[in-house]
């Protein structure tokens, strides 16, 4: 018969008092502004880190159909990897627009009568509009998951009269034939144009971003902000002209399909 | 000089406020712009009418008390200077300026242009401090400090919690103003014990008053008038993540 007297037994070894686990420890990461802006930063990296190798990628098209076909495919045959790495990013995205967001509305309600004669000093127009540059590129990545990924937007007419959806076209080897579906894509007027402006507003969303994520990482200094919003600039252009060459190769007849 | 003024009239903190036009005439470019105020409001008082109310101490650009927005700029257009040392002469015969108090949640404004700061008071009560004992004297060279430590630990001590910071930000933080307390602290051996505790209560009493968050647009750095730089901000942005990482507390 075991005593009702509690024992040594029951205390949990290594544990903290109430109101002091991991959680409690947490938390203000969460919900305070200092915190919140962190993880704005750290996920506004990762995706920056994503846009890039997205791009290197995307470049793979003008070393020929057979380079970035084969660079589909291996994706694709990641598999479940695959998924995970989709669901990851997709879990950073929406870190990233739900805190921003909720800071947004945090600090415009942090002045509720506005001043009469409002002056700007030295923050830039990119800063100041981080949160209509941010909500473009969200419309924009909405449209451009349905149209590559999903192919909800066009079809193609390869043989007259005979319309395909633009994701069952196939290369020779079978493979998914992602750079035809890159070119007839970019051949419409209204989508190249609508991937133009959202690499616009991505640019001006990175000129900030990417400077402005050191400062909140703590990782600036006056020695070093010159090199860092160089660095900013260099990542915003090189994302930006990277992406629309693309979109112009394929409007000047670079990039013409092989069928 | 001869200036038109639009200023910014409050009965109490329950009255919602409007702009009202004074004109401000034989004002001398020598004067500040609190005395060229002193002069206004001498008229109106002979005229029988209330005079504008406005916060002012020393006058000499120490105190942090007066606090005016002047044509959008805290403190008006002078870089590096208070509104109590801004000179006349830094305007145009018949320029129209536009005074208005800080604007801010945090700072309710209680009459005219006088706002309520004691919120930055409170986030100095959350951490702003040392807890020692204060016993017999030390020996001037008994703790030793590094000169460059003192050095950035004076310049981030240079505020005088003004509030133009969150005045002049975009978001109303007062980010720069906590960056300073607790650079100021955390580049002494005497903040050292603290540190970590120190920069999370401050943050979540920042937070707590309803300032914003800081979005590095730098704003607070032009309109500060002790120039305290945005590298401070930096430094609590690393304090505050090493107190998150920490595995102490
Ligand atoms: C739905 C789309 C997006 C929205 C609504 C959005 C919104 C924002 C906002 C409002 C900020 C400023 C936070 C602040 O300073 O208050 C921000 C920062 C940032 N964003 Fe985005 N963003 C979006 C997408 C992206 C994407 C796709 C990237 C990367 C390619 C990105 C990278 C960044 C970076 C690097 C920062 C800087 C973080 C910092 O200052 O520490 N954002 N975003
Ligand atoms: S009145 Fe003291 S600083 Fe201006």
């Amino acid at each position: 018969m075991p005593s009702s007297v509690p024992t040594k037994r029951q205390l949990t070894p290594n544990s903290l008092p109430p109101g002091k686990g991991l959680l409690a420890w947490t938390l203000p990461v969460f919900s305070t502004t200092v915190g919140s802006k962190l993880l704005v930063g750290v996920t506004g990296a990762a995706l920056t880190a994503f846009v890039i190798v997205h791009l290197i990628g995307n470049l793979k098209i003008f070393s020929g159909p057979d380079s970035i076909n084969s660079y589909a495919k291996f994706l694709k045959d990641l598999g479940p990897l695959l998924w995970i790495m989709r669901f990851g990013l997709l879990f950073l995205f929406v870190l990233h627009i739900v805190l921003a967001i909720r800071l947004k509305l945090r600090s415009r309600s942090a002045r509720p009568v506005p001043y009469v004669s409002e002056a700007t000093i030295q923050a830039s127009v990119a800063s100041r509009t981080m949160i209509v540059t941010g909500l473009a590129i969200l419309a924009y990545v909405v449209f451009h998951v349905a149209h590559f990924t999903l192919g909800w937007v066009q079809s193609v007419e390869i043989t007259p009269g005979i319309y395909t959806n633009m994701l069952d076209l196939r290369d020779v080897e079978g493979r998914a034939d992602v750079y035809t579906i890159m070119i007839y894509g970019f051949r419409n007027p209204l989508v190249s144009i609508l991937y133009l402006a959202a690499q616009g507003f991505l640019f001006v969303h990175l000129s900030h971003g990417v400077a402005s994520t050191f400062q909140t990482f703590g990782a600036n200094s006056p020695r070093w902000q010159p090199a860092i919003r160089a660095l900013g600039w260099a990542v915003a252009i090189f994302v930006c002209v990277g992406n629309s060459a693309i979109v112009l190769a394929v409007w000047t007849g670079y990039l013409k399909p092989l069928i | 000089m001869k200036l038109f003024l639009h200023v910014w009239r409050q009965k109490d903190r329950t009255d919602p406020g409007r702009m009202e036009t004074y004109n401000a005439e034989d004002i001398s470019p020598d004067m500040s712009f609190l005395e060229m105020l002193d002069e206004v409001n001498e008229k109106l008082i002979q005229e029988g009418n209330e005079p504008i109310a406005f916060d002012h101490d020393c006058r000499e650009g120490i105190c942090g008390t007066c606090s005016l927005v002047i044509n959008g700029m805290a403190h008006g257009p002078e870089r590096g200077t208070t509104v109590c040392q801004l000179h006349m002469r830094k305007f145009q015969d018949g320029e129209r300026i536009v005074i208005e108090p800080w604007r801010a949640k945090a700072f309710p404004v209680i009459r005219d242009l006088i706002v309520d700061r004691s919120s930055l008071d409170r986030i100095i009560q959350a951490g702003g401090f040392v807890s020692v004992n204060t016993g017999g004297a030390h020996d001037g060279n008994a703790l030793p400090v590094p000169k460059p430590n003192a050095e950035t630990a004076m310049d981030a001590a240079a505020c005088i919690g003004c509030g133009a910071c969150a005045a002049a930000c975009k978001n109303a933080s007062a980010m720069l103003f906590v960056a300073a307390k607790v650079s100021h602290l955390a580049h002494l051996p005497q903040g050292q014990p603290e540190r970590s505790q120190r920069v999370k209560k401050m943050v979540e009493q920042h937070d707590q008053e309803g300032f914003g968050h800081c979005s590095n647009q730098y704003e607070c750095e032009a309109a500060c008038p002790k120039e305290i730089s945005v590298k401070f901000i930096t430094q609590l942005n690393r304090d505050y993540l090493r107190a998150c990482v920490s595995a102490k507390d």
